[in-house]
């Protein structure tokens, strides 16, 4: 292995329904370590479906059901405790959701707060720390205990970001994370994304090729819950192998 | 002519809503006026600090009332929040619950159960045994306030997107840890003003107390005895025959309506979302 990537996450014939809808049709893929790996497509192909099985959010609706394997560093998810999973795999929303009636930094600490970190240096540290990943630090510094909500709405998904941060996962899902946010705001979490994957395994879920483009290693192209093509960004995006991939990618579908 | 017709049933409209208005307010106004002419007179510093006075003796006050609605108000809410709170979290925190839709027509049905009945209920099950006291008057009231809370509470629940229990549940936190910590503390102002709400609805209620609560001429010393209530007390004193008692309910009844007025601007003004 030495030399090459190892593979962080592998999905292995994963599918997935809400109710008698099947949302995710027979998934292969792997994800390698520190890398950024782009989840592609049009409204409603089933991304979204994909990272909440990563993380087990998508056994929470009552009724959800999936079968298959995900295996995060060799072991199989659903044979955790998916509080466990969690810690190991954060997520980032859609929608920027700090929590409403908490301070910039109780959203940052809440995670450890609430699993039993009591050592408030420590926590400062974490905080701080985080915000500082999430380059939110030097806006926020001297307002900590304002209202998370009291943020801009890009500060907000930074905000965010510091959250998942904060509770040192190992991967961070991003599910769409910049399409409620003005331009300027998303170049600044795209930037965000690449400096991360130093530290993190990161997958992004995203209906937007240019920003798939810009910031994945890798790229998965779904379609209508099936994965049609997985590969290095810079291949699919100039070699397509699929008819469907390169139709999505030059527009002609969407 | 078409515009002309459509602004002729548009202004039609307006002068009928404002009408409808009106019908409603004056009468309205009309009990506020009445019970603040009657009842401004009685409000003494005796009203509030004296016991009744023997019946066609002038003078007295309603201090065992005041003190009895507090103790039942008081009582009632520390039987019926904790209730209500963990049933509205059953109700809107665990959706795979098979139990829900019954615990829902249950409750429906008890919020449109006559008052009285809760009386009897609470007449029967608690007096019948340890005969008059607070205690009974605030499981009676408990009966009542239970199902209003547990509906506002659950509303209240609701209202909390599911995004934030996600973001609460990818963090790694314990699924009831998100419920205490995260949905609940974004919730309280609802659930806080529900309560408040609450307080103003049975804080007035009459009939639940006739056969438990009972009444009490004095102070009570013990939640096992029997206590009076503002509204008990105004249910006696409007059907005697003598003209001070009459003036005492007036009094009693603008005292009332003063606490839950007062409740309803809290509960407008400081609970309010920003």
């Amino acid at each position: 292995m030495a030399g090459h990537a190892t593979d962080k996450i592998v999905v292995r014939n994963l599918n997935a329904w809400y109710g008698d809808f099947q949302a995710l049709k027979n998934i292969n893929l792997s994800i390698k370590k520190n890398t950024i790996t782009a989840i592609l497509g049009p409204s409603g192909c089933g991304k979204s479906t994909f990272i909440r099985c990563l993380n087990r959010l998508h056994e929470l609706r009552s009724d959800a059901k999936i079968e298959g394997e995900i295996l995060l560093d060799g072991k199989s998810v659903f044979n955790m405790d998916p509080v466990e999973v969690r810690r190991k795999i954060g997520m980032v929303f859609q929608r920027p959701n700090p929590f409403p009636t908490m301070s910039i930094y109780d959203n940052v600490a809440i995670g450890l707060k609430l699993n039993g970190v009591r050592d408030k240096k420590a926590l400062d540290r974490v905080v701080e720390d985080s915000l500082k990943k999430a380059a939110l630090w030097d806006e926020v510094k001297d307002k900590l205990n304002m209202p998370g909500t009291s943020l801009s709405g890009g500060q907000q998904q930074r905000l965010c970001i510091a959250r998942a941060i904060a509770t040192n996962p190992e991967v961070i899902l991003f599910d769409e994370p910049t399409s409620a946010l003005d331009p300027i705001s998303a170049v600044k979490i795209e930037d965000l994304l690449v400096d991360l994957k130093g530290n993190y395994t990161v997958v992004i879920v995203t209906h937007n090729i240019q920003q798939a483009g810009r910031v994945s290693d890798y790229v998965a192209f779904f379609w209508m819950g099936e994965l049609v093509e997985f590969g290095k960004t810079a291949e699919v995006f100039e070699n397509p192998k699929e008819e469907l991939t390169e139709a999505y990618l030059t527009g002609r579908i969407g | 002519m078409e515009m002309a017709a459509r602004r002729l049933k548009d202004n039609a409209l307006t002068i009928y809503s404002i009408l409808s208005l009106v019908v409603i307010a004056i009468p309205l106004l009309h009990i506020i006026a009445t019970t603040l002419i009657n009842g401004a007179q009685s409000l003494t510093p005796e009203f509030f600090t004296s016991l009744p006075k023997p019946p066609g003796e002038e003078g007295g006050g309603v201090a065992n009332a005041i003190q009895g609605t507090a103790i039942l108000v008081a009582l009632t809410m520390l039987i019926s929040v904790p209730a209500a709170l963990l049933t509205a979290i059953y109700l809107s925190e665990f959706p795979e619950s098979r139990l829900r839709d019954l615990i829902r027509l249950l409750n429906d049905t008890f919020m449109g159960t006559p008052s009285i009945v809760a009386g009897v209920f609470a007449y029967t099950l608690l007096v019948t045994k340890f005969g008059f006291s607070a205690l009974a008057g605030a499981f009676a009231l408990s009966v009542l306030a239970v199902p209003m809370m547990v509906k506002t509470m659950e509303e209240a629940l609701k209202l909390v997107p599911t995004d934030i229990r996600e973001a609460g549940l990818s963090l790694g936190i314990r699924h009831w840890r998100v419920v205490t910590s995260i949905v609940l503390r974004t919730a309280m102002p609802a659930i806080a003003s529900g309560v408040l709400l609450t307080v103003a609805r049975i804080s007035g209620e009459t009939a639940p107390l006739l056969f438990t609560a009972f009444g009490n001429p004095n102070f009570a010393t013990g939640i096992l005895e029997p206590v009076s209530a503002l509204p008990l007390m105004i249910y006696v004193y409007a059907i005697s025959p003598y003209p001070d008692w009459h003036r005492k309910a007036w009094g009693a009844s603008l005292v009332l309506m003063i606490a839950v007025l007062t409740i309803n601007l809290i509960t407008k003004y400081k609970l309010r979302r920003r």
